[in-house]
């Protein structure tokens, strides 16, 4: 008969005889298959709707992080290429894309939409492979957003007059927009579906690391019959942004990517009278009281500082942990880390991917001897990566000053700086002693704590008991030295409106 | 009869300007007052105030913001005549004057009703795809330095000041080269309005000069000007890059109705989004 005590005994034999084997827990490999994915060796640039030969010759290649081989190779865009795309952009402004009916310029973005859900898998594989994230995360994070961000603003199009009560919207003309390689596909859409849902045209750079996806979406314009022109794509590098930027027939300028170059645009636009919106660096403060629900904030801390390698603008990097839990904390986090899997981005169990770049791993060496010498003790788990392709395991930096470097400067990568408090006033001081204001977290199951903590925060985005949501319906942007406008949600129209 | 001399306002305090020079207004060629010519030193004394007054002015209740707004124009009122003889002596004929007073005072009355309303319509709760409650509120800048109209010396100061303040700002504002007389008036009525000391302060001196200090100083978080011309745009906006300023160009005709609207208090905003979970108990289980 089965009896409690008879299941106990049974129970604790197998756990006997489990125990006595070496047992291996680790999960199988469960790579992504990719032979449903065509690329082309070589991809052109993305002018007037049609893929264009560069009118130079140079050209880069983009290769695949985790394993530093070749993926294709892109034309770098010259003066005379940009001139182009601009022209394209503003003869469709003129002659098509703004005399366009409002809902007529909604359906294009919803055919967009849909033909990103209906490519997803193919995209998610594609920007694993050419950025290094995790399937896992392309697949569940970037791509459904890109989906969702067209999808959301394609029924602003005809609905701008409720925008804005009491003021007549006009669309601004060309955009020039220049995004970072975090997060290509999704910053593509945050840029380029209120730009066009607003009526304007579009000349946008992609990094010249992560451009393939890019290349995708262009293939998607031309299956949904985008007017052509109304959206051009230039391959290239920092001074191919520069040009955009800077060229006289661009009426706005959109940017996501470092605080250092957000001023070199802030300046260089100086007296140009073009719009200007900056999406810059971070340095969030994730702050963990004692009274946090700790398992769901040492989650909370992984996703982080560990999503997308941490290269993520808005990425919780400087933890600020309750001086009574503080041991609590760190031990869980560190049992947590240990757990992370780094390696191949195409296998679904991956939580950590390949770095981007040799670039940016680099950098991310560097702030690993600057955080030691400056005094701050590393703690990495020990794990093994692949041979080749770029590769950083979770880090983490205890016994941190507020003037370490690893405190104050944004390292993007998955390096956290962890620093205690004792009290509310003293960690909302820490918290906002930075130049930087995207992001901030909290973690206490005390509701006035929470509401006193997101007020405080000299921050755009507060996330109390979780982190590093996004939604389209949700406003993203900076306070301070991170940047200012707002992209996502109706404050996202703004940046590509005048308002009569 | 006693002539007035004219001061600074700064952190609450009519202290005349560090530098001990001053500049001449004139009418028409004629003396009409003397003035401080500010220096640096004075708009970083300023700075200081606006931004030690900071905290406690925006974490004042929307109510009591409205309540002193509404004060300033009851203080407004009270001195009409002497606002308007000040706006005649530089310059104004008698209609024009009183057409300045009066609709200063009405913009003043404008902008109280707004400090508890603009939230309402400018804020937003926003439906995300994922157990989240998520909303959108406006929160002040911070120090904003604004360079007041230089042909609409009441009128056009309160104009861009309130709706700054009504956001929660402090503000520091160099008042109108030309016509500076009636900030420093201005001034004394805010001083009897129940403002904090430090919310305005109030400079009166050369743009030229004070432009490249407070459009570099790092402890300002956002510049406006009126009707700069270009090269003080282009200074300006080169300056403002250091620490990532928002800066902000009017070029409106103050008298008009349409040059008041919530849209000036959201150019003085930050737009800040909170994410919190929301548990949902059920076959799905819990989610933080």
């Amino acid at each position: 008969m089965d009896t409690e005590p008879q299941r106990n005994r049974d129970m604790a034999e197998t756990a006997d005889r489990l125990s006595s084997v070496d047992v291996d827990w680790s999960l199988s490999p469960a790579p992504e298959s990719t032979d449903h994915v065509q690329f082309d060796p070589s991809y052109d640039l993305f002018i007037d709707g049609k893929f264009t030969k560069s009118t130079g010759r140079k050209r880069f290649d983009s290769i695949n992080p985790a394993t530093e081989a070749k993926i294709c190779d892109f034309a770098e865009a010259t003066a005379k290429d940009v001139d182009r795309a601009v022209a394209a952009a503003r003869e469709c402004y003129r002659s098509t894309w703004s005399r366009l009916k409002p809902v007529e310029r909604g359906k294009y973005l919803f055919r967009i939409a849909r033909l990103i859900q209906e490519r997803a898998r193919e995209l998610a594989v594609l920007e694993s492979l050419d950025g290094g994230k995790p399937i896992r995360e392309s697949r569940d994070v970037d791509v459904p957003l890109t989906a969702a961000h067209f999808f959301y603003y394609a029924g602003w199009a005809d609905k701008l007059e409720y925008a804005f009560p009491g003021r007549d919207v006009r669309s601004l003309g060309v955009a020039g927009q220049v995004i970072p390689w975090n997060f290509p596909l999704l910053m593509a859409a945050w840029k380029i579906a209120p730009a066009l849902a607003t009526g304007n045209t579009v000349v946008i750079k992609p990094a010249e690391t992560t451009s393939l996806t890019l290349m995708k979406l262009a293939e998607i314009f031309q299956m949904a019959e985008l007017p052509a022109g109304a959206v051009n794509i230039v391959t290239g590098h920092g001074d191919v942004g520069a040009m955009i930027v800077n060229h006289p027939d661009v009426d706005k300028v959109a940017f996501t990517g470092s605080t250092e170059v957000g001023k070199l645009i802030q300046r260089s636009l100086a007296g140009s009278g073009k719009r200007l919106t900056l999406e810059l660096g971070g340095k969030a403060a994730n702050i963990v009281f004692a009274d946090a629900p700790l398992d769901q904030a040492v989650e909370g801390i992984v996703n982080g500082i560990y999503f997308n390698q941490g290269h993520v603008c808005c990425a919780g990097s400087r933890l600020f942990v309750e001086e009574s839990v503080y041991e609590t904390v760190i031990d869980r986090l560190k049992q947590r880390m240990e757990t992370l899997i780094v390696g191949d981005p195409l296998d679904k169990n991956t939580d950590i991917g390949a770095i981007n770049s040799r670039a940016q791993l680099e950098t991310i060496q560097r702030y690993l001897e600057i955080g030691q010498a400056d005094g701050a003790t590393l703690y990495q788990v020990p794990c093994s990566v692949p041979e080749r392709g770029f590769w950083c395991p979770p880090t983490l930096f205890t016994n941190v000053a507020q003037s370490h470097r690893i405190a104050q400067q944004e390292i993007f990568g998955p390096v956290l700086a962890v620093q205690t408090f004792r009290t509310v006033d003293e960690v909302i001081q820490k918290a906002n002693n930075t130049p930087y204001g995207l992001s901030a977290g909290v973690w206490t199951d005390k509701g006035s704590k929470i509401f006193n903590i997101t007020q405080q925060m000299r921050a755009g985005v507060v996330w109390a008991n979780t982190y590093n949501q996004f939604d389209p319906a949700s406003p993203f942007g900076g306070y301070k030295e991170s940047g200012f406008g707002r992209e996502g949600g109706r404050h996202g129209l703004a940046a590509y409106l005048e308002l009569g | 009869m006693v002539a007035k001399t004219y001061k600074l306002f700064i952190g609450g305090q009519f202290p005349r300007t560090e530098s001990g020079r001053y500049f001449v207004a004139t009418v028409d060629g004629q003396p009409i007052a003397n003035l401080c010519r500010s220096s640096r030193k004075d708009l970083r004394n300023a700075v200081v105030a606006a931004r030690g007054a900071l905290a406690g002015w925006s974490a004042r209740s929307a109510f009591n913001r409205s309540q002193i707004l509404y004060r300033i124009g009851e203080m407004m009122e009270s001195r009409f005549d002497a606002l308007v003889a000040e706006l005649r002596a530089q310059g104004l004929a008698d209609a024009p004057a009183n057409r300045e007073a009066t609709m200063a005072i009405d913009r003043t009355i404008y902008y109280a009703g707004w400090c508890d309303k603009y939230q309402q319509v400018l804020a937003s709760v926003n439906p995300v795809a994922s157990p989240h409650f998520n909303f959108s509120v406006l929160e002040p800048m911070g120090v904003v330095c604004q360079f007041a109209p230089q042909d609409s010396p009441l009128l056009g100061l309160v104009s861009m000041v309130l709706p700054a303040i009504v956001g929660g700002n402090t503000v520091v504002v160099i008042a109108s080269e030309k016509s500076p007389l009636s900030a420093v008036t201005w001034a004394e009525i805010l001083a009897t309005s129940d403002l904090p000391a430090g919310v305005v302060n109030i400079l009166t001196g050369f743009r030229d000069e004070l432009l490249p200090h407070a459009a570099g100083h790092m402890d300002i978080n956002a510049m406006a000007m009126d009707r700069p011309t270009e090269e003080q745009r282009r200074a300006m906006e080169i300056a403002a890059a250091e620490n990532v300023k928002r800066t902000r160009c009017f070029d409106l005709d103050w008298s008009k109705p349409s040059s008041q609207s919530p849209y000036l208090i959201q150019d003085f905003s930050e737009v800040k989004t909170t994410w919190h979970p929301i548990e949902r108990i059920g076959p799905s289980g819990a989610s933080y």
